[in-house]
């Protein structure tokens, strides 16, 4: 931002305590600023906000409907409620019809332990899966050198996407069909042993919340992933430009 | 009021899981033994009674309901009692039980009974209850009170749990799945 267009600032509030933010920043960024908690799990900074997982919907006064606070600018005046009990109730109800789409296994799974959907059931007092469970028939991709893709443990949150597109700039990843029928695919739904676009960097390893995405070898409990380097990826690069 | 009158009575009731819940439940320990003053034990996995009793106060179920057995059973466990607990992941989710839902009963039958039997293999058609198509979890049938998550639940939070319930308050325990 130049010096000639001076950064505005705009004033809310977030469940009644005023916050000031700069015109640029979304709902969630300024709650955060402000050790406000918005629970999220597509979210991940350092990423392009995709708003995809909705946990973080917000109430905003004078709109009808919930709104996804990482993708929502803030606007002079806006009163936004981030707890309430109906979105508690939305939120653990997105939760789990995200547990009841696939086969989320925790006691077996290889992010037992790790997995931030498996700590959001915790956070938001989810005890038990309402609607009845899907279990879908779906693949395991082995065929990499050294990662697994398990479809089973996949809730679309296109962190491996964006990672691989924004960060990596490779592109493999992407997300194939419609509603439930929707997936994550190499290249152009190919194996991912036979991607020519995959760098095998693992990034899209590292950032997948859940045991969808791991590193060969690993057991039960074993894929604890490693973030550290993405902020500082993405700090060097804002530098640079 | 005789002692016996006063004190809780307690069931517990295995459906299809790996008894890891009730191990968790042993795993209190010499705790159990303070425990057994305010309680009595009037079914489960070693208790020789022919069925289920009446007028149960708290009944701990471990594992999904997988076979007609496990559905006949639950129904009357739940009309029998008046505090129901799902206890682990099993009861609550399905978990490993359910792992076999998305190829099928006969499936698993077939490996089990035929592929891997050595001797005169065959399904058994009599004695070992039907699987029904799916393992579900219990909330799918009966309404459930308590949900004690984890595979298995960590003896702590199930001696907590008890610990609430003799105390006359309904648990809210905070654990995760897996």
């Amino acid at each position: 931002m130049s010096a000639h267009s001076p950064i505005r600032v705009k004033t809310l509030t977030i469940d009644g305590r005023e916050c000031g933010a700069r015109e640029d920043q979304t709902i969630l960024e300024v709650a955060r600023e402000n050790n406000i908690f918005i629970p999220t799990l597509c979210n991940l900074p350092g990423l392009s906000n995709a708003g995809a997982c909705r946990l973080c919907i917000v109430e905003v006064k004078g709109v009808n409907k919930l709104l996804p606070a990482c993708v929502t600018h803030v606007s002079e005046g806006m009163e936004v409620t981030v707890n309430s009990e109906r979105l508690a109730k939305f939120r653990r109800g997105i939760l789990e019809l995200v547990f009841a789409e696939r086969n989320h296994v925790c006691s077996v799974c290889v992010t037992n332990g790790h997995c931030d959907l498996q700590s959001m059931a915790l956070t938001l007092g989810m005890t038990h899966v309402h609607f009845p469970y899907r279990y879908p028939r779906l693949p395991v991709d082995a065929s990499h050198e050294r990662f697994v893709v398990d479809h089973n443990r996949c809730i679309l949150c296109s962190r491996c996407v964006r990672v691989c597109d924004e960060i990596e700039g490779a592109h493999t990843w992407d997300i194939m069909s419609r509603g439930v029928e929707c997936r994550v695919i190499t290249d152009l739904a190919q194996p991912w042993g036979q991607s020519e676009s995959c760098t095998g960097c693992g990034k899209c390893v590292q950032v997948c919340p859940t045991g969808a995405l791991s590193e060969k070898g690993k057991s039960v409990a074993e894929m604890s992933k490693r973030r550290q380097f993405l902020p500082y990826l993405t700090l060097m690069r804002e530098g640079r430009r | 009021m005789t002692a016996a009158q006063t004190k809780v009575r307690l069931a517990t009731v295995w459906l299809d899981g790996c008894s890891g819940c009730h191990m968790s439940l042993l795993d209190t320990d010499e705790r159990l033994i303070a425990l057994a003053q305010h309680v009595t034990v009037v079914w489960g996995p070693l208790v020789d009674a022919k069925e289920f009793p009446e007028n149960v106060d708290v009944t701990l179920v471990e594992g999904a309901v997988s076979s007609e057995e496990d559905l006949h059973r639950i129904r009357l466990v739940r009309s029998r009692t008046k505090i129901l607990v799902t206890l682990g992941d099993c009861a609550i989710t399905g978990n490993v039980s359910a792992m076999r839902n998305n190829f099928g009963a006969n499936a698993v039958l077939k490996r089990a009974y035929l592929e891997n039997a050595t001797l005169d293999a065959q399904i058994p058609r009599q004695v070992i209850p039907p699987l029904l198509a799916i393992a579900r979890p219990v909330h799918e049938f009966v309404p459930v009170d308590v949900f004690v998550p984890g595979c298995p639940p960590p003896a702590d939070l199930i001696f907590s749990v008890l610990g609430d319930l003799l105390a006359g308050k309904m648990p809210n325990p905070a654990a995760k799945f897996g």
